[in-house]
């Protein structure tokens, strides 16, 4: 018996849902305008799961065949899932559906790989097509690009989605062709690469009369799944550093391992830990906006891997203790950044409002969130870390009890 | 001291707001003397703005501050906004300026609490798709914790033009029909209405698309209040899914491995099965060039940048690797170098199209620093690893002449370093091949001084109008 939507939804949604990536940020603001639907720049997180995961999109796959064998994914040929393939009007209307009643910013929308790369592509495609011309809908679509794809076909993709993206998948060549043997880093790198070219010409400033056609404006991404191989948080770090050098992507997602009810024997059976997940983008924000080098961040690992334990900064600043303490009123951004407890924000507010006066410890507390964690690292009129920075028993302090993650209701 | 009690409407706007606190102003009313009262009981002093003093000057950032804290609940909001405007005109003209100001700090999350409340209702409110004389009309019940309605509204108008709907909340509705947004008193909450939309795909699609691998339920709580899920309906599946989710995670982590699926098999074959042609030497050349793991560089560059050109060029140019541009596009000499080199070729008469440029070193080498690659010179080793492919296409192609642009190509052809100022100019035979030797034309982009730079660029087209001369001699 054919499967009806709400079946199709049920195992298509489910295997789109290993993707990290939900966002409905960045992007042209815009609004309806005589169609439906608007973007607003900062994304909106309708709801969350019980996984503290925003849905901010309706995530799906088009179908779940492929001919692939990927041993990390539940919809590689081997997988013994039930499948289904969306159509065409069923994608758009399940879009319009759910955005009129205001649960989704619009559409995520990725596939199996069927028959073939082109053809896989073409699909995709071609939703985002019928929602954006036949039904003037002007919210977010987010696609995801088929390595292999041909680069007429990318180009295609970003004129009608905000957002592409094609996943790397594997930190290291060597992990990729183990546990993807039909896919080919190469390949992957080639998309990102043209998808950034692509973007690169889209937000040149335009010489003549017309202004750049519209591409992908809210840029590219790509994942990493963490903890499937053997790789270490140096080599993910490394990856990632590399990426966002060379392709102008936007985020680097890390999606932990876990298990889908349908084992590859190539895999651990176990989820990777959150907390693993969770470092890593602790130290993927220290490069990216903390002014830390990779060799810096590096000096912190044992063995390859960021401490579970500890956040990476405080990592560093407990293993570069003569860096601090750190005076609050004339110390530069740059070393306030490195401050455990300080982020950008916090440092941003002691910035500016030291320009209207001494800033004693109570103000301090004002303008961050936990003064315990920052106090052993600054000094302000009033205060002066005396021993706590050769305190031995530091660390300890400093650093969380270790935390059911999942609380009952 | 007299205690002045101003009576402020319940559902008092920032306009409203305005217009008392700038006659308070007037009256030079301390903020301990006055009390802003917004219960709607008592009226004792509706201070009148006097005509006679001047406008009450208003800094922006208190505008847009006020704007967003008269919406709070909470009872100070009026007294905290005017003791800030007292102090602004009393001598602390940039007190919004220092953070830690603790009216300021207050005032702040009071603004900050709106600003969540109104994105609160944009993500939260769900609408039921009605049909009302005829037409269909989306409806939502919504409970925000502020008076935030009126500035929340214009997210629905710009998002649902082509929509009628209806939004109501404890306070009043807004509703949007025939292209009006229209402000009314409140209404009884409307009876909840099917729709399968909302109670069918919305629920499966919540429900599934959680990963029980994943339970984190603080952080759910934190971002989603429970206070909202009343009138959420996919928040009713939550319960069990938390109950469910460890067993859940069990299961799959016990279950053994998949038998595939019989397809599986068969598309594997398939696979396996599509004969691959073999490959002309060219092209194997090409491939196993594209595999290469010889040297560390294949892992960060984006692809191996083979040759141009036709095979039966008589010149052949080479360069040191390919850089940022090439690396993305595949195809050597297409950056900011290539096209100093393009212009230089075009001067000297030489037709790009009929020579094969390449590189010695197939890879680019760069060091990532944040969003850029900071390119990075070859070394013997990567010189060394690449040397075959290089070797390879000069094999196939047997050129009259090389032109070895820079001090990488020279080493790579030579097998030595090679001081590229001194020689340069000079044709040598390296291994029984000629090569004319000259500098990378990247050297040109680098140089500050325009002139030097103009003498330099010269002496570079003379050196590849001395290899065409000496191209077309030899033949």
């Amino acid at each position: 018996m054919p499967l009806n939507t709400l079946q199709k939804l049920e195992i298509l949604a489910d295997a789109a849902k290993y993707d990290a990536s939900c966002v409905s940020s960045g992007g042209d603001k815009r609004n309806a305008g005589s169609g439906l639907g608007s973007v607003t720049g900062q994304g909106i997180c309708h709801a969350f799961t019980p996984d503290g995961r925003c849905i901010s999109l309706l995530k799906i796959l088009l179908t779940n065949f492929c001919i692939y064998d990927c041993a990390y994914c539940v919809s590689r040929r081997s997988s013994d899932v039930p499948r289904a393939r969306f159509a065409v009007d069923e994608v758009v209307k399940l879009t319009l559906d759910l955005y009129r009643r205001n649960c989704i910013e619009g559409l995520f929308l990725s596939s199996g790989i069927a028959r073939s790369v082109d053809q896989t592509m073409e699909e995709l495609i071609r939703v985002a097509k019928n929602l954006r011309e036949q039904h003037e809908f002007r919210g977010y679509i987010h696609l995801k690009t088929i390595p292999g794809a041909s680069p007429e076909l990318l180009a295609e993709a970003g004129r009608y989605a905000d957002r592409l993206s094609m996943n790397v998948e594997m930190p290291t060549d060597a992990s990729l062709s183990a546990l993807a043997p039909e896919k080919s880093a190469v390949e992957i790198k080639r998309g990102l690469a043209r998808t950034r070219s692509y973007i690169d010409a889209s937000t040149e400033p335009s010489r003549g009369s017309a202004p750049p056609a519209r591409y992908a404006p809210a840029g590219q991404s790509t994942q990493m799944v963490v903890g499937a191989d053997r790789s270490t948080d140096l080599d993910i770090l490394r990856a990632s550093s590399n990426l966002y050098a060379s392709y102008s992507l936007k985020r680097v997602y890390y999606s932990a391992f876990s298990p889908t009810g349908h084992a590859s024997a190539q895999l651990p059976s176990r989820a990777t830990p959150l907390m693993r997940e969770h470092r890593l983008y602790q130290a993927d924000w220290l490069l990216r906006f903390y002014g830390f080098s990779l060799p810096e961040v590096e000096s912190t690992l044992a063995d390859g891997m960021l401490d579970a334990a500890l956040d990476p900064k405080l990592a560093w600043a407990l293993a570069h203790r003569d860096a601090f303490p750190v005076d609050v009123n004339q110390a530069s951004r740059e070393s306030l950044l490195r401050v455990p407890g300080l982020g950008t924000r916090s440092v941003d507010r002691i910035v500016a409002a030291r320009r209207h006066g001494k800033l004693r410890l109570k103000d301090v507390a004002r303008l961050t969130a936990s003064l315990a964690r920052v106090r052993p690292f600054i000094v302000t009129p009033d205060w002066r870390p005396r021993h706590l920075l050769e305190d031995a028993t530091l660390r300890q302090r400093l650093a969380p009890a270790p935390q059911q993650l999942a609380l009952a209701l | 001291m007299a205690l002045r009690s101003v009576t402020l409407p319940q559902d008092c706007g920032e306009e409203a707001f305005r217009r008392v606190a700038r006659s308070c102003l007037a009256h030079r009313l301390h903020p301990d003397e006055v009390i802003f009262d917004s219960s709607g009981t008592g009226s004792l002093f509706e201070p009148a703005e006097p005509r006679d003093v001047p406008a009450i000057l208003m800094p922006r950032r208190f505008v847009d501050l006020a704007s967003n804290v008269v919406c709070h609940s909470a009872e100070d909001r009026f007294a905290l906004l005017y003791r800030l405007l007292w102090r602004i005109h009393g001598g602390e003209r940039h007190v919004l300026d220092r953070a830690a100001d603790p009216d300021v700090q207050r005032a702040q999350q009071y603004a900050k609490a709106v600003e969540r409340d109104i994105y609160r209702m944009h993500a939260f409110t769900r609408f039921r798709e009605r049909v009302i004389e005829g037409r269909p009309m989306f409806v939502a019940w919504f409970e925000p914790q502020h008076r935030v309605l009126q500035k929340a509204a214009q997210f629905f108008v710009d998002r649902f033009t082509n929509m009628d709907w209806m939004i109501a909340t404890p306070s009043g509705t807004a509703a949007w029909q025939d292209n009006l947004l229209h402000f009314g008193p409140p209404v009884a909450r409307p009876p909840k209405e099917d729709d399968a939309v909302l109670d069918e795909v919305w629920q499966t699609y919540y429900r599934i698309t959680f990963n029980p691998a994943r339970l984190r339920v603080n952080a759910m709580l934190a971002q989603m209040p429970k206070r909202h899920w009343p009138t959420m309906p996919e928040t009713s599946s939550v319960p069990e899914l938390v109950r469910t989710a460890r067993n859940r995670v069990g299961d799959m982590e016990r279950s053994a491995p998949d038998r595939p699926p019989r397809f599986a098999g068969v598309l594997a074959e398939r696979r396996l099965g599509a004969a691959r042609e073999v490959p002309a030497p060219w092209d194997a050349l090409k491939e196993a060039a594209h595999a290469c793991k010889h040297c560390p560089l294949h892992a960060a560059a984006t692809q191996m940048v083979f040759g141009e050109g036709p095979l039966d060029a008589s010149i052949v140019f080479v360069g040191e690797q390919p850089g940022d541009q090439e690396d993305l596009q595949g195809r050597p000499f297409v950056g900011p170098a290539g096209q100093v080199f393009d212009r230089a070729l075009a001067q000297a008469g030489i037709d790009r199209g009929t020579a094969y440029v390449t590189n010695a070193v197939k890879h680019f080498k760069f060091e990532p620093r944040g969003k850029r690659r900071i390119h990075q010179k070859p070394g013997t080793v990567e010189v060394t690893a690449c040397r075959q492919w290089l070797q390879g296409e000069l094999d196939v192609i047997k050129p009259k002449l090389i032109v070895s642009l820079g001090a990488t190509a020279a080493l790579s052809l030579a097998g030595r370093a090679v001081p590229v100022t001194k020689e340069r100019g000079s044709i040598q035979t390296w291994g029984g091949r000629m090569v004319l030797v000259t500098i990378h034309p990247s050297y040109l982009l680098r140089l500050p001084d325009p002139d030097v730079a103009a003498a330099e660029y010269d002496r570079f087209v003379a050196d590849l109008q001395r290899a065409k001369l000496w191209c077309e001699g030899a033949k």
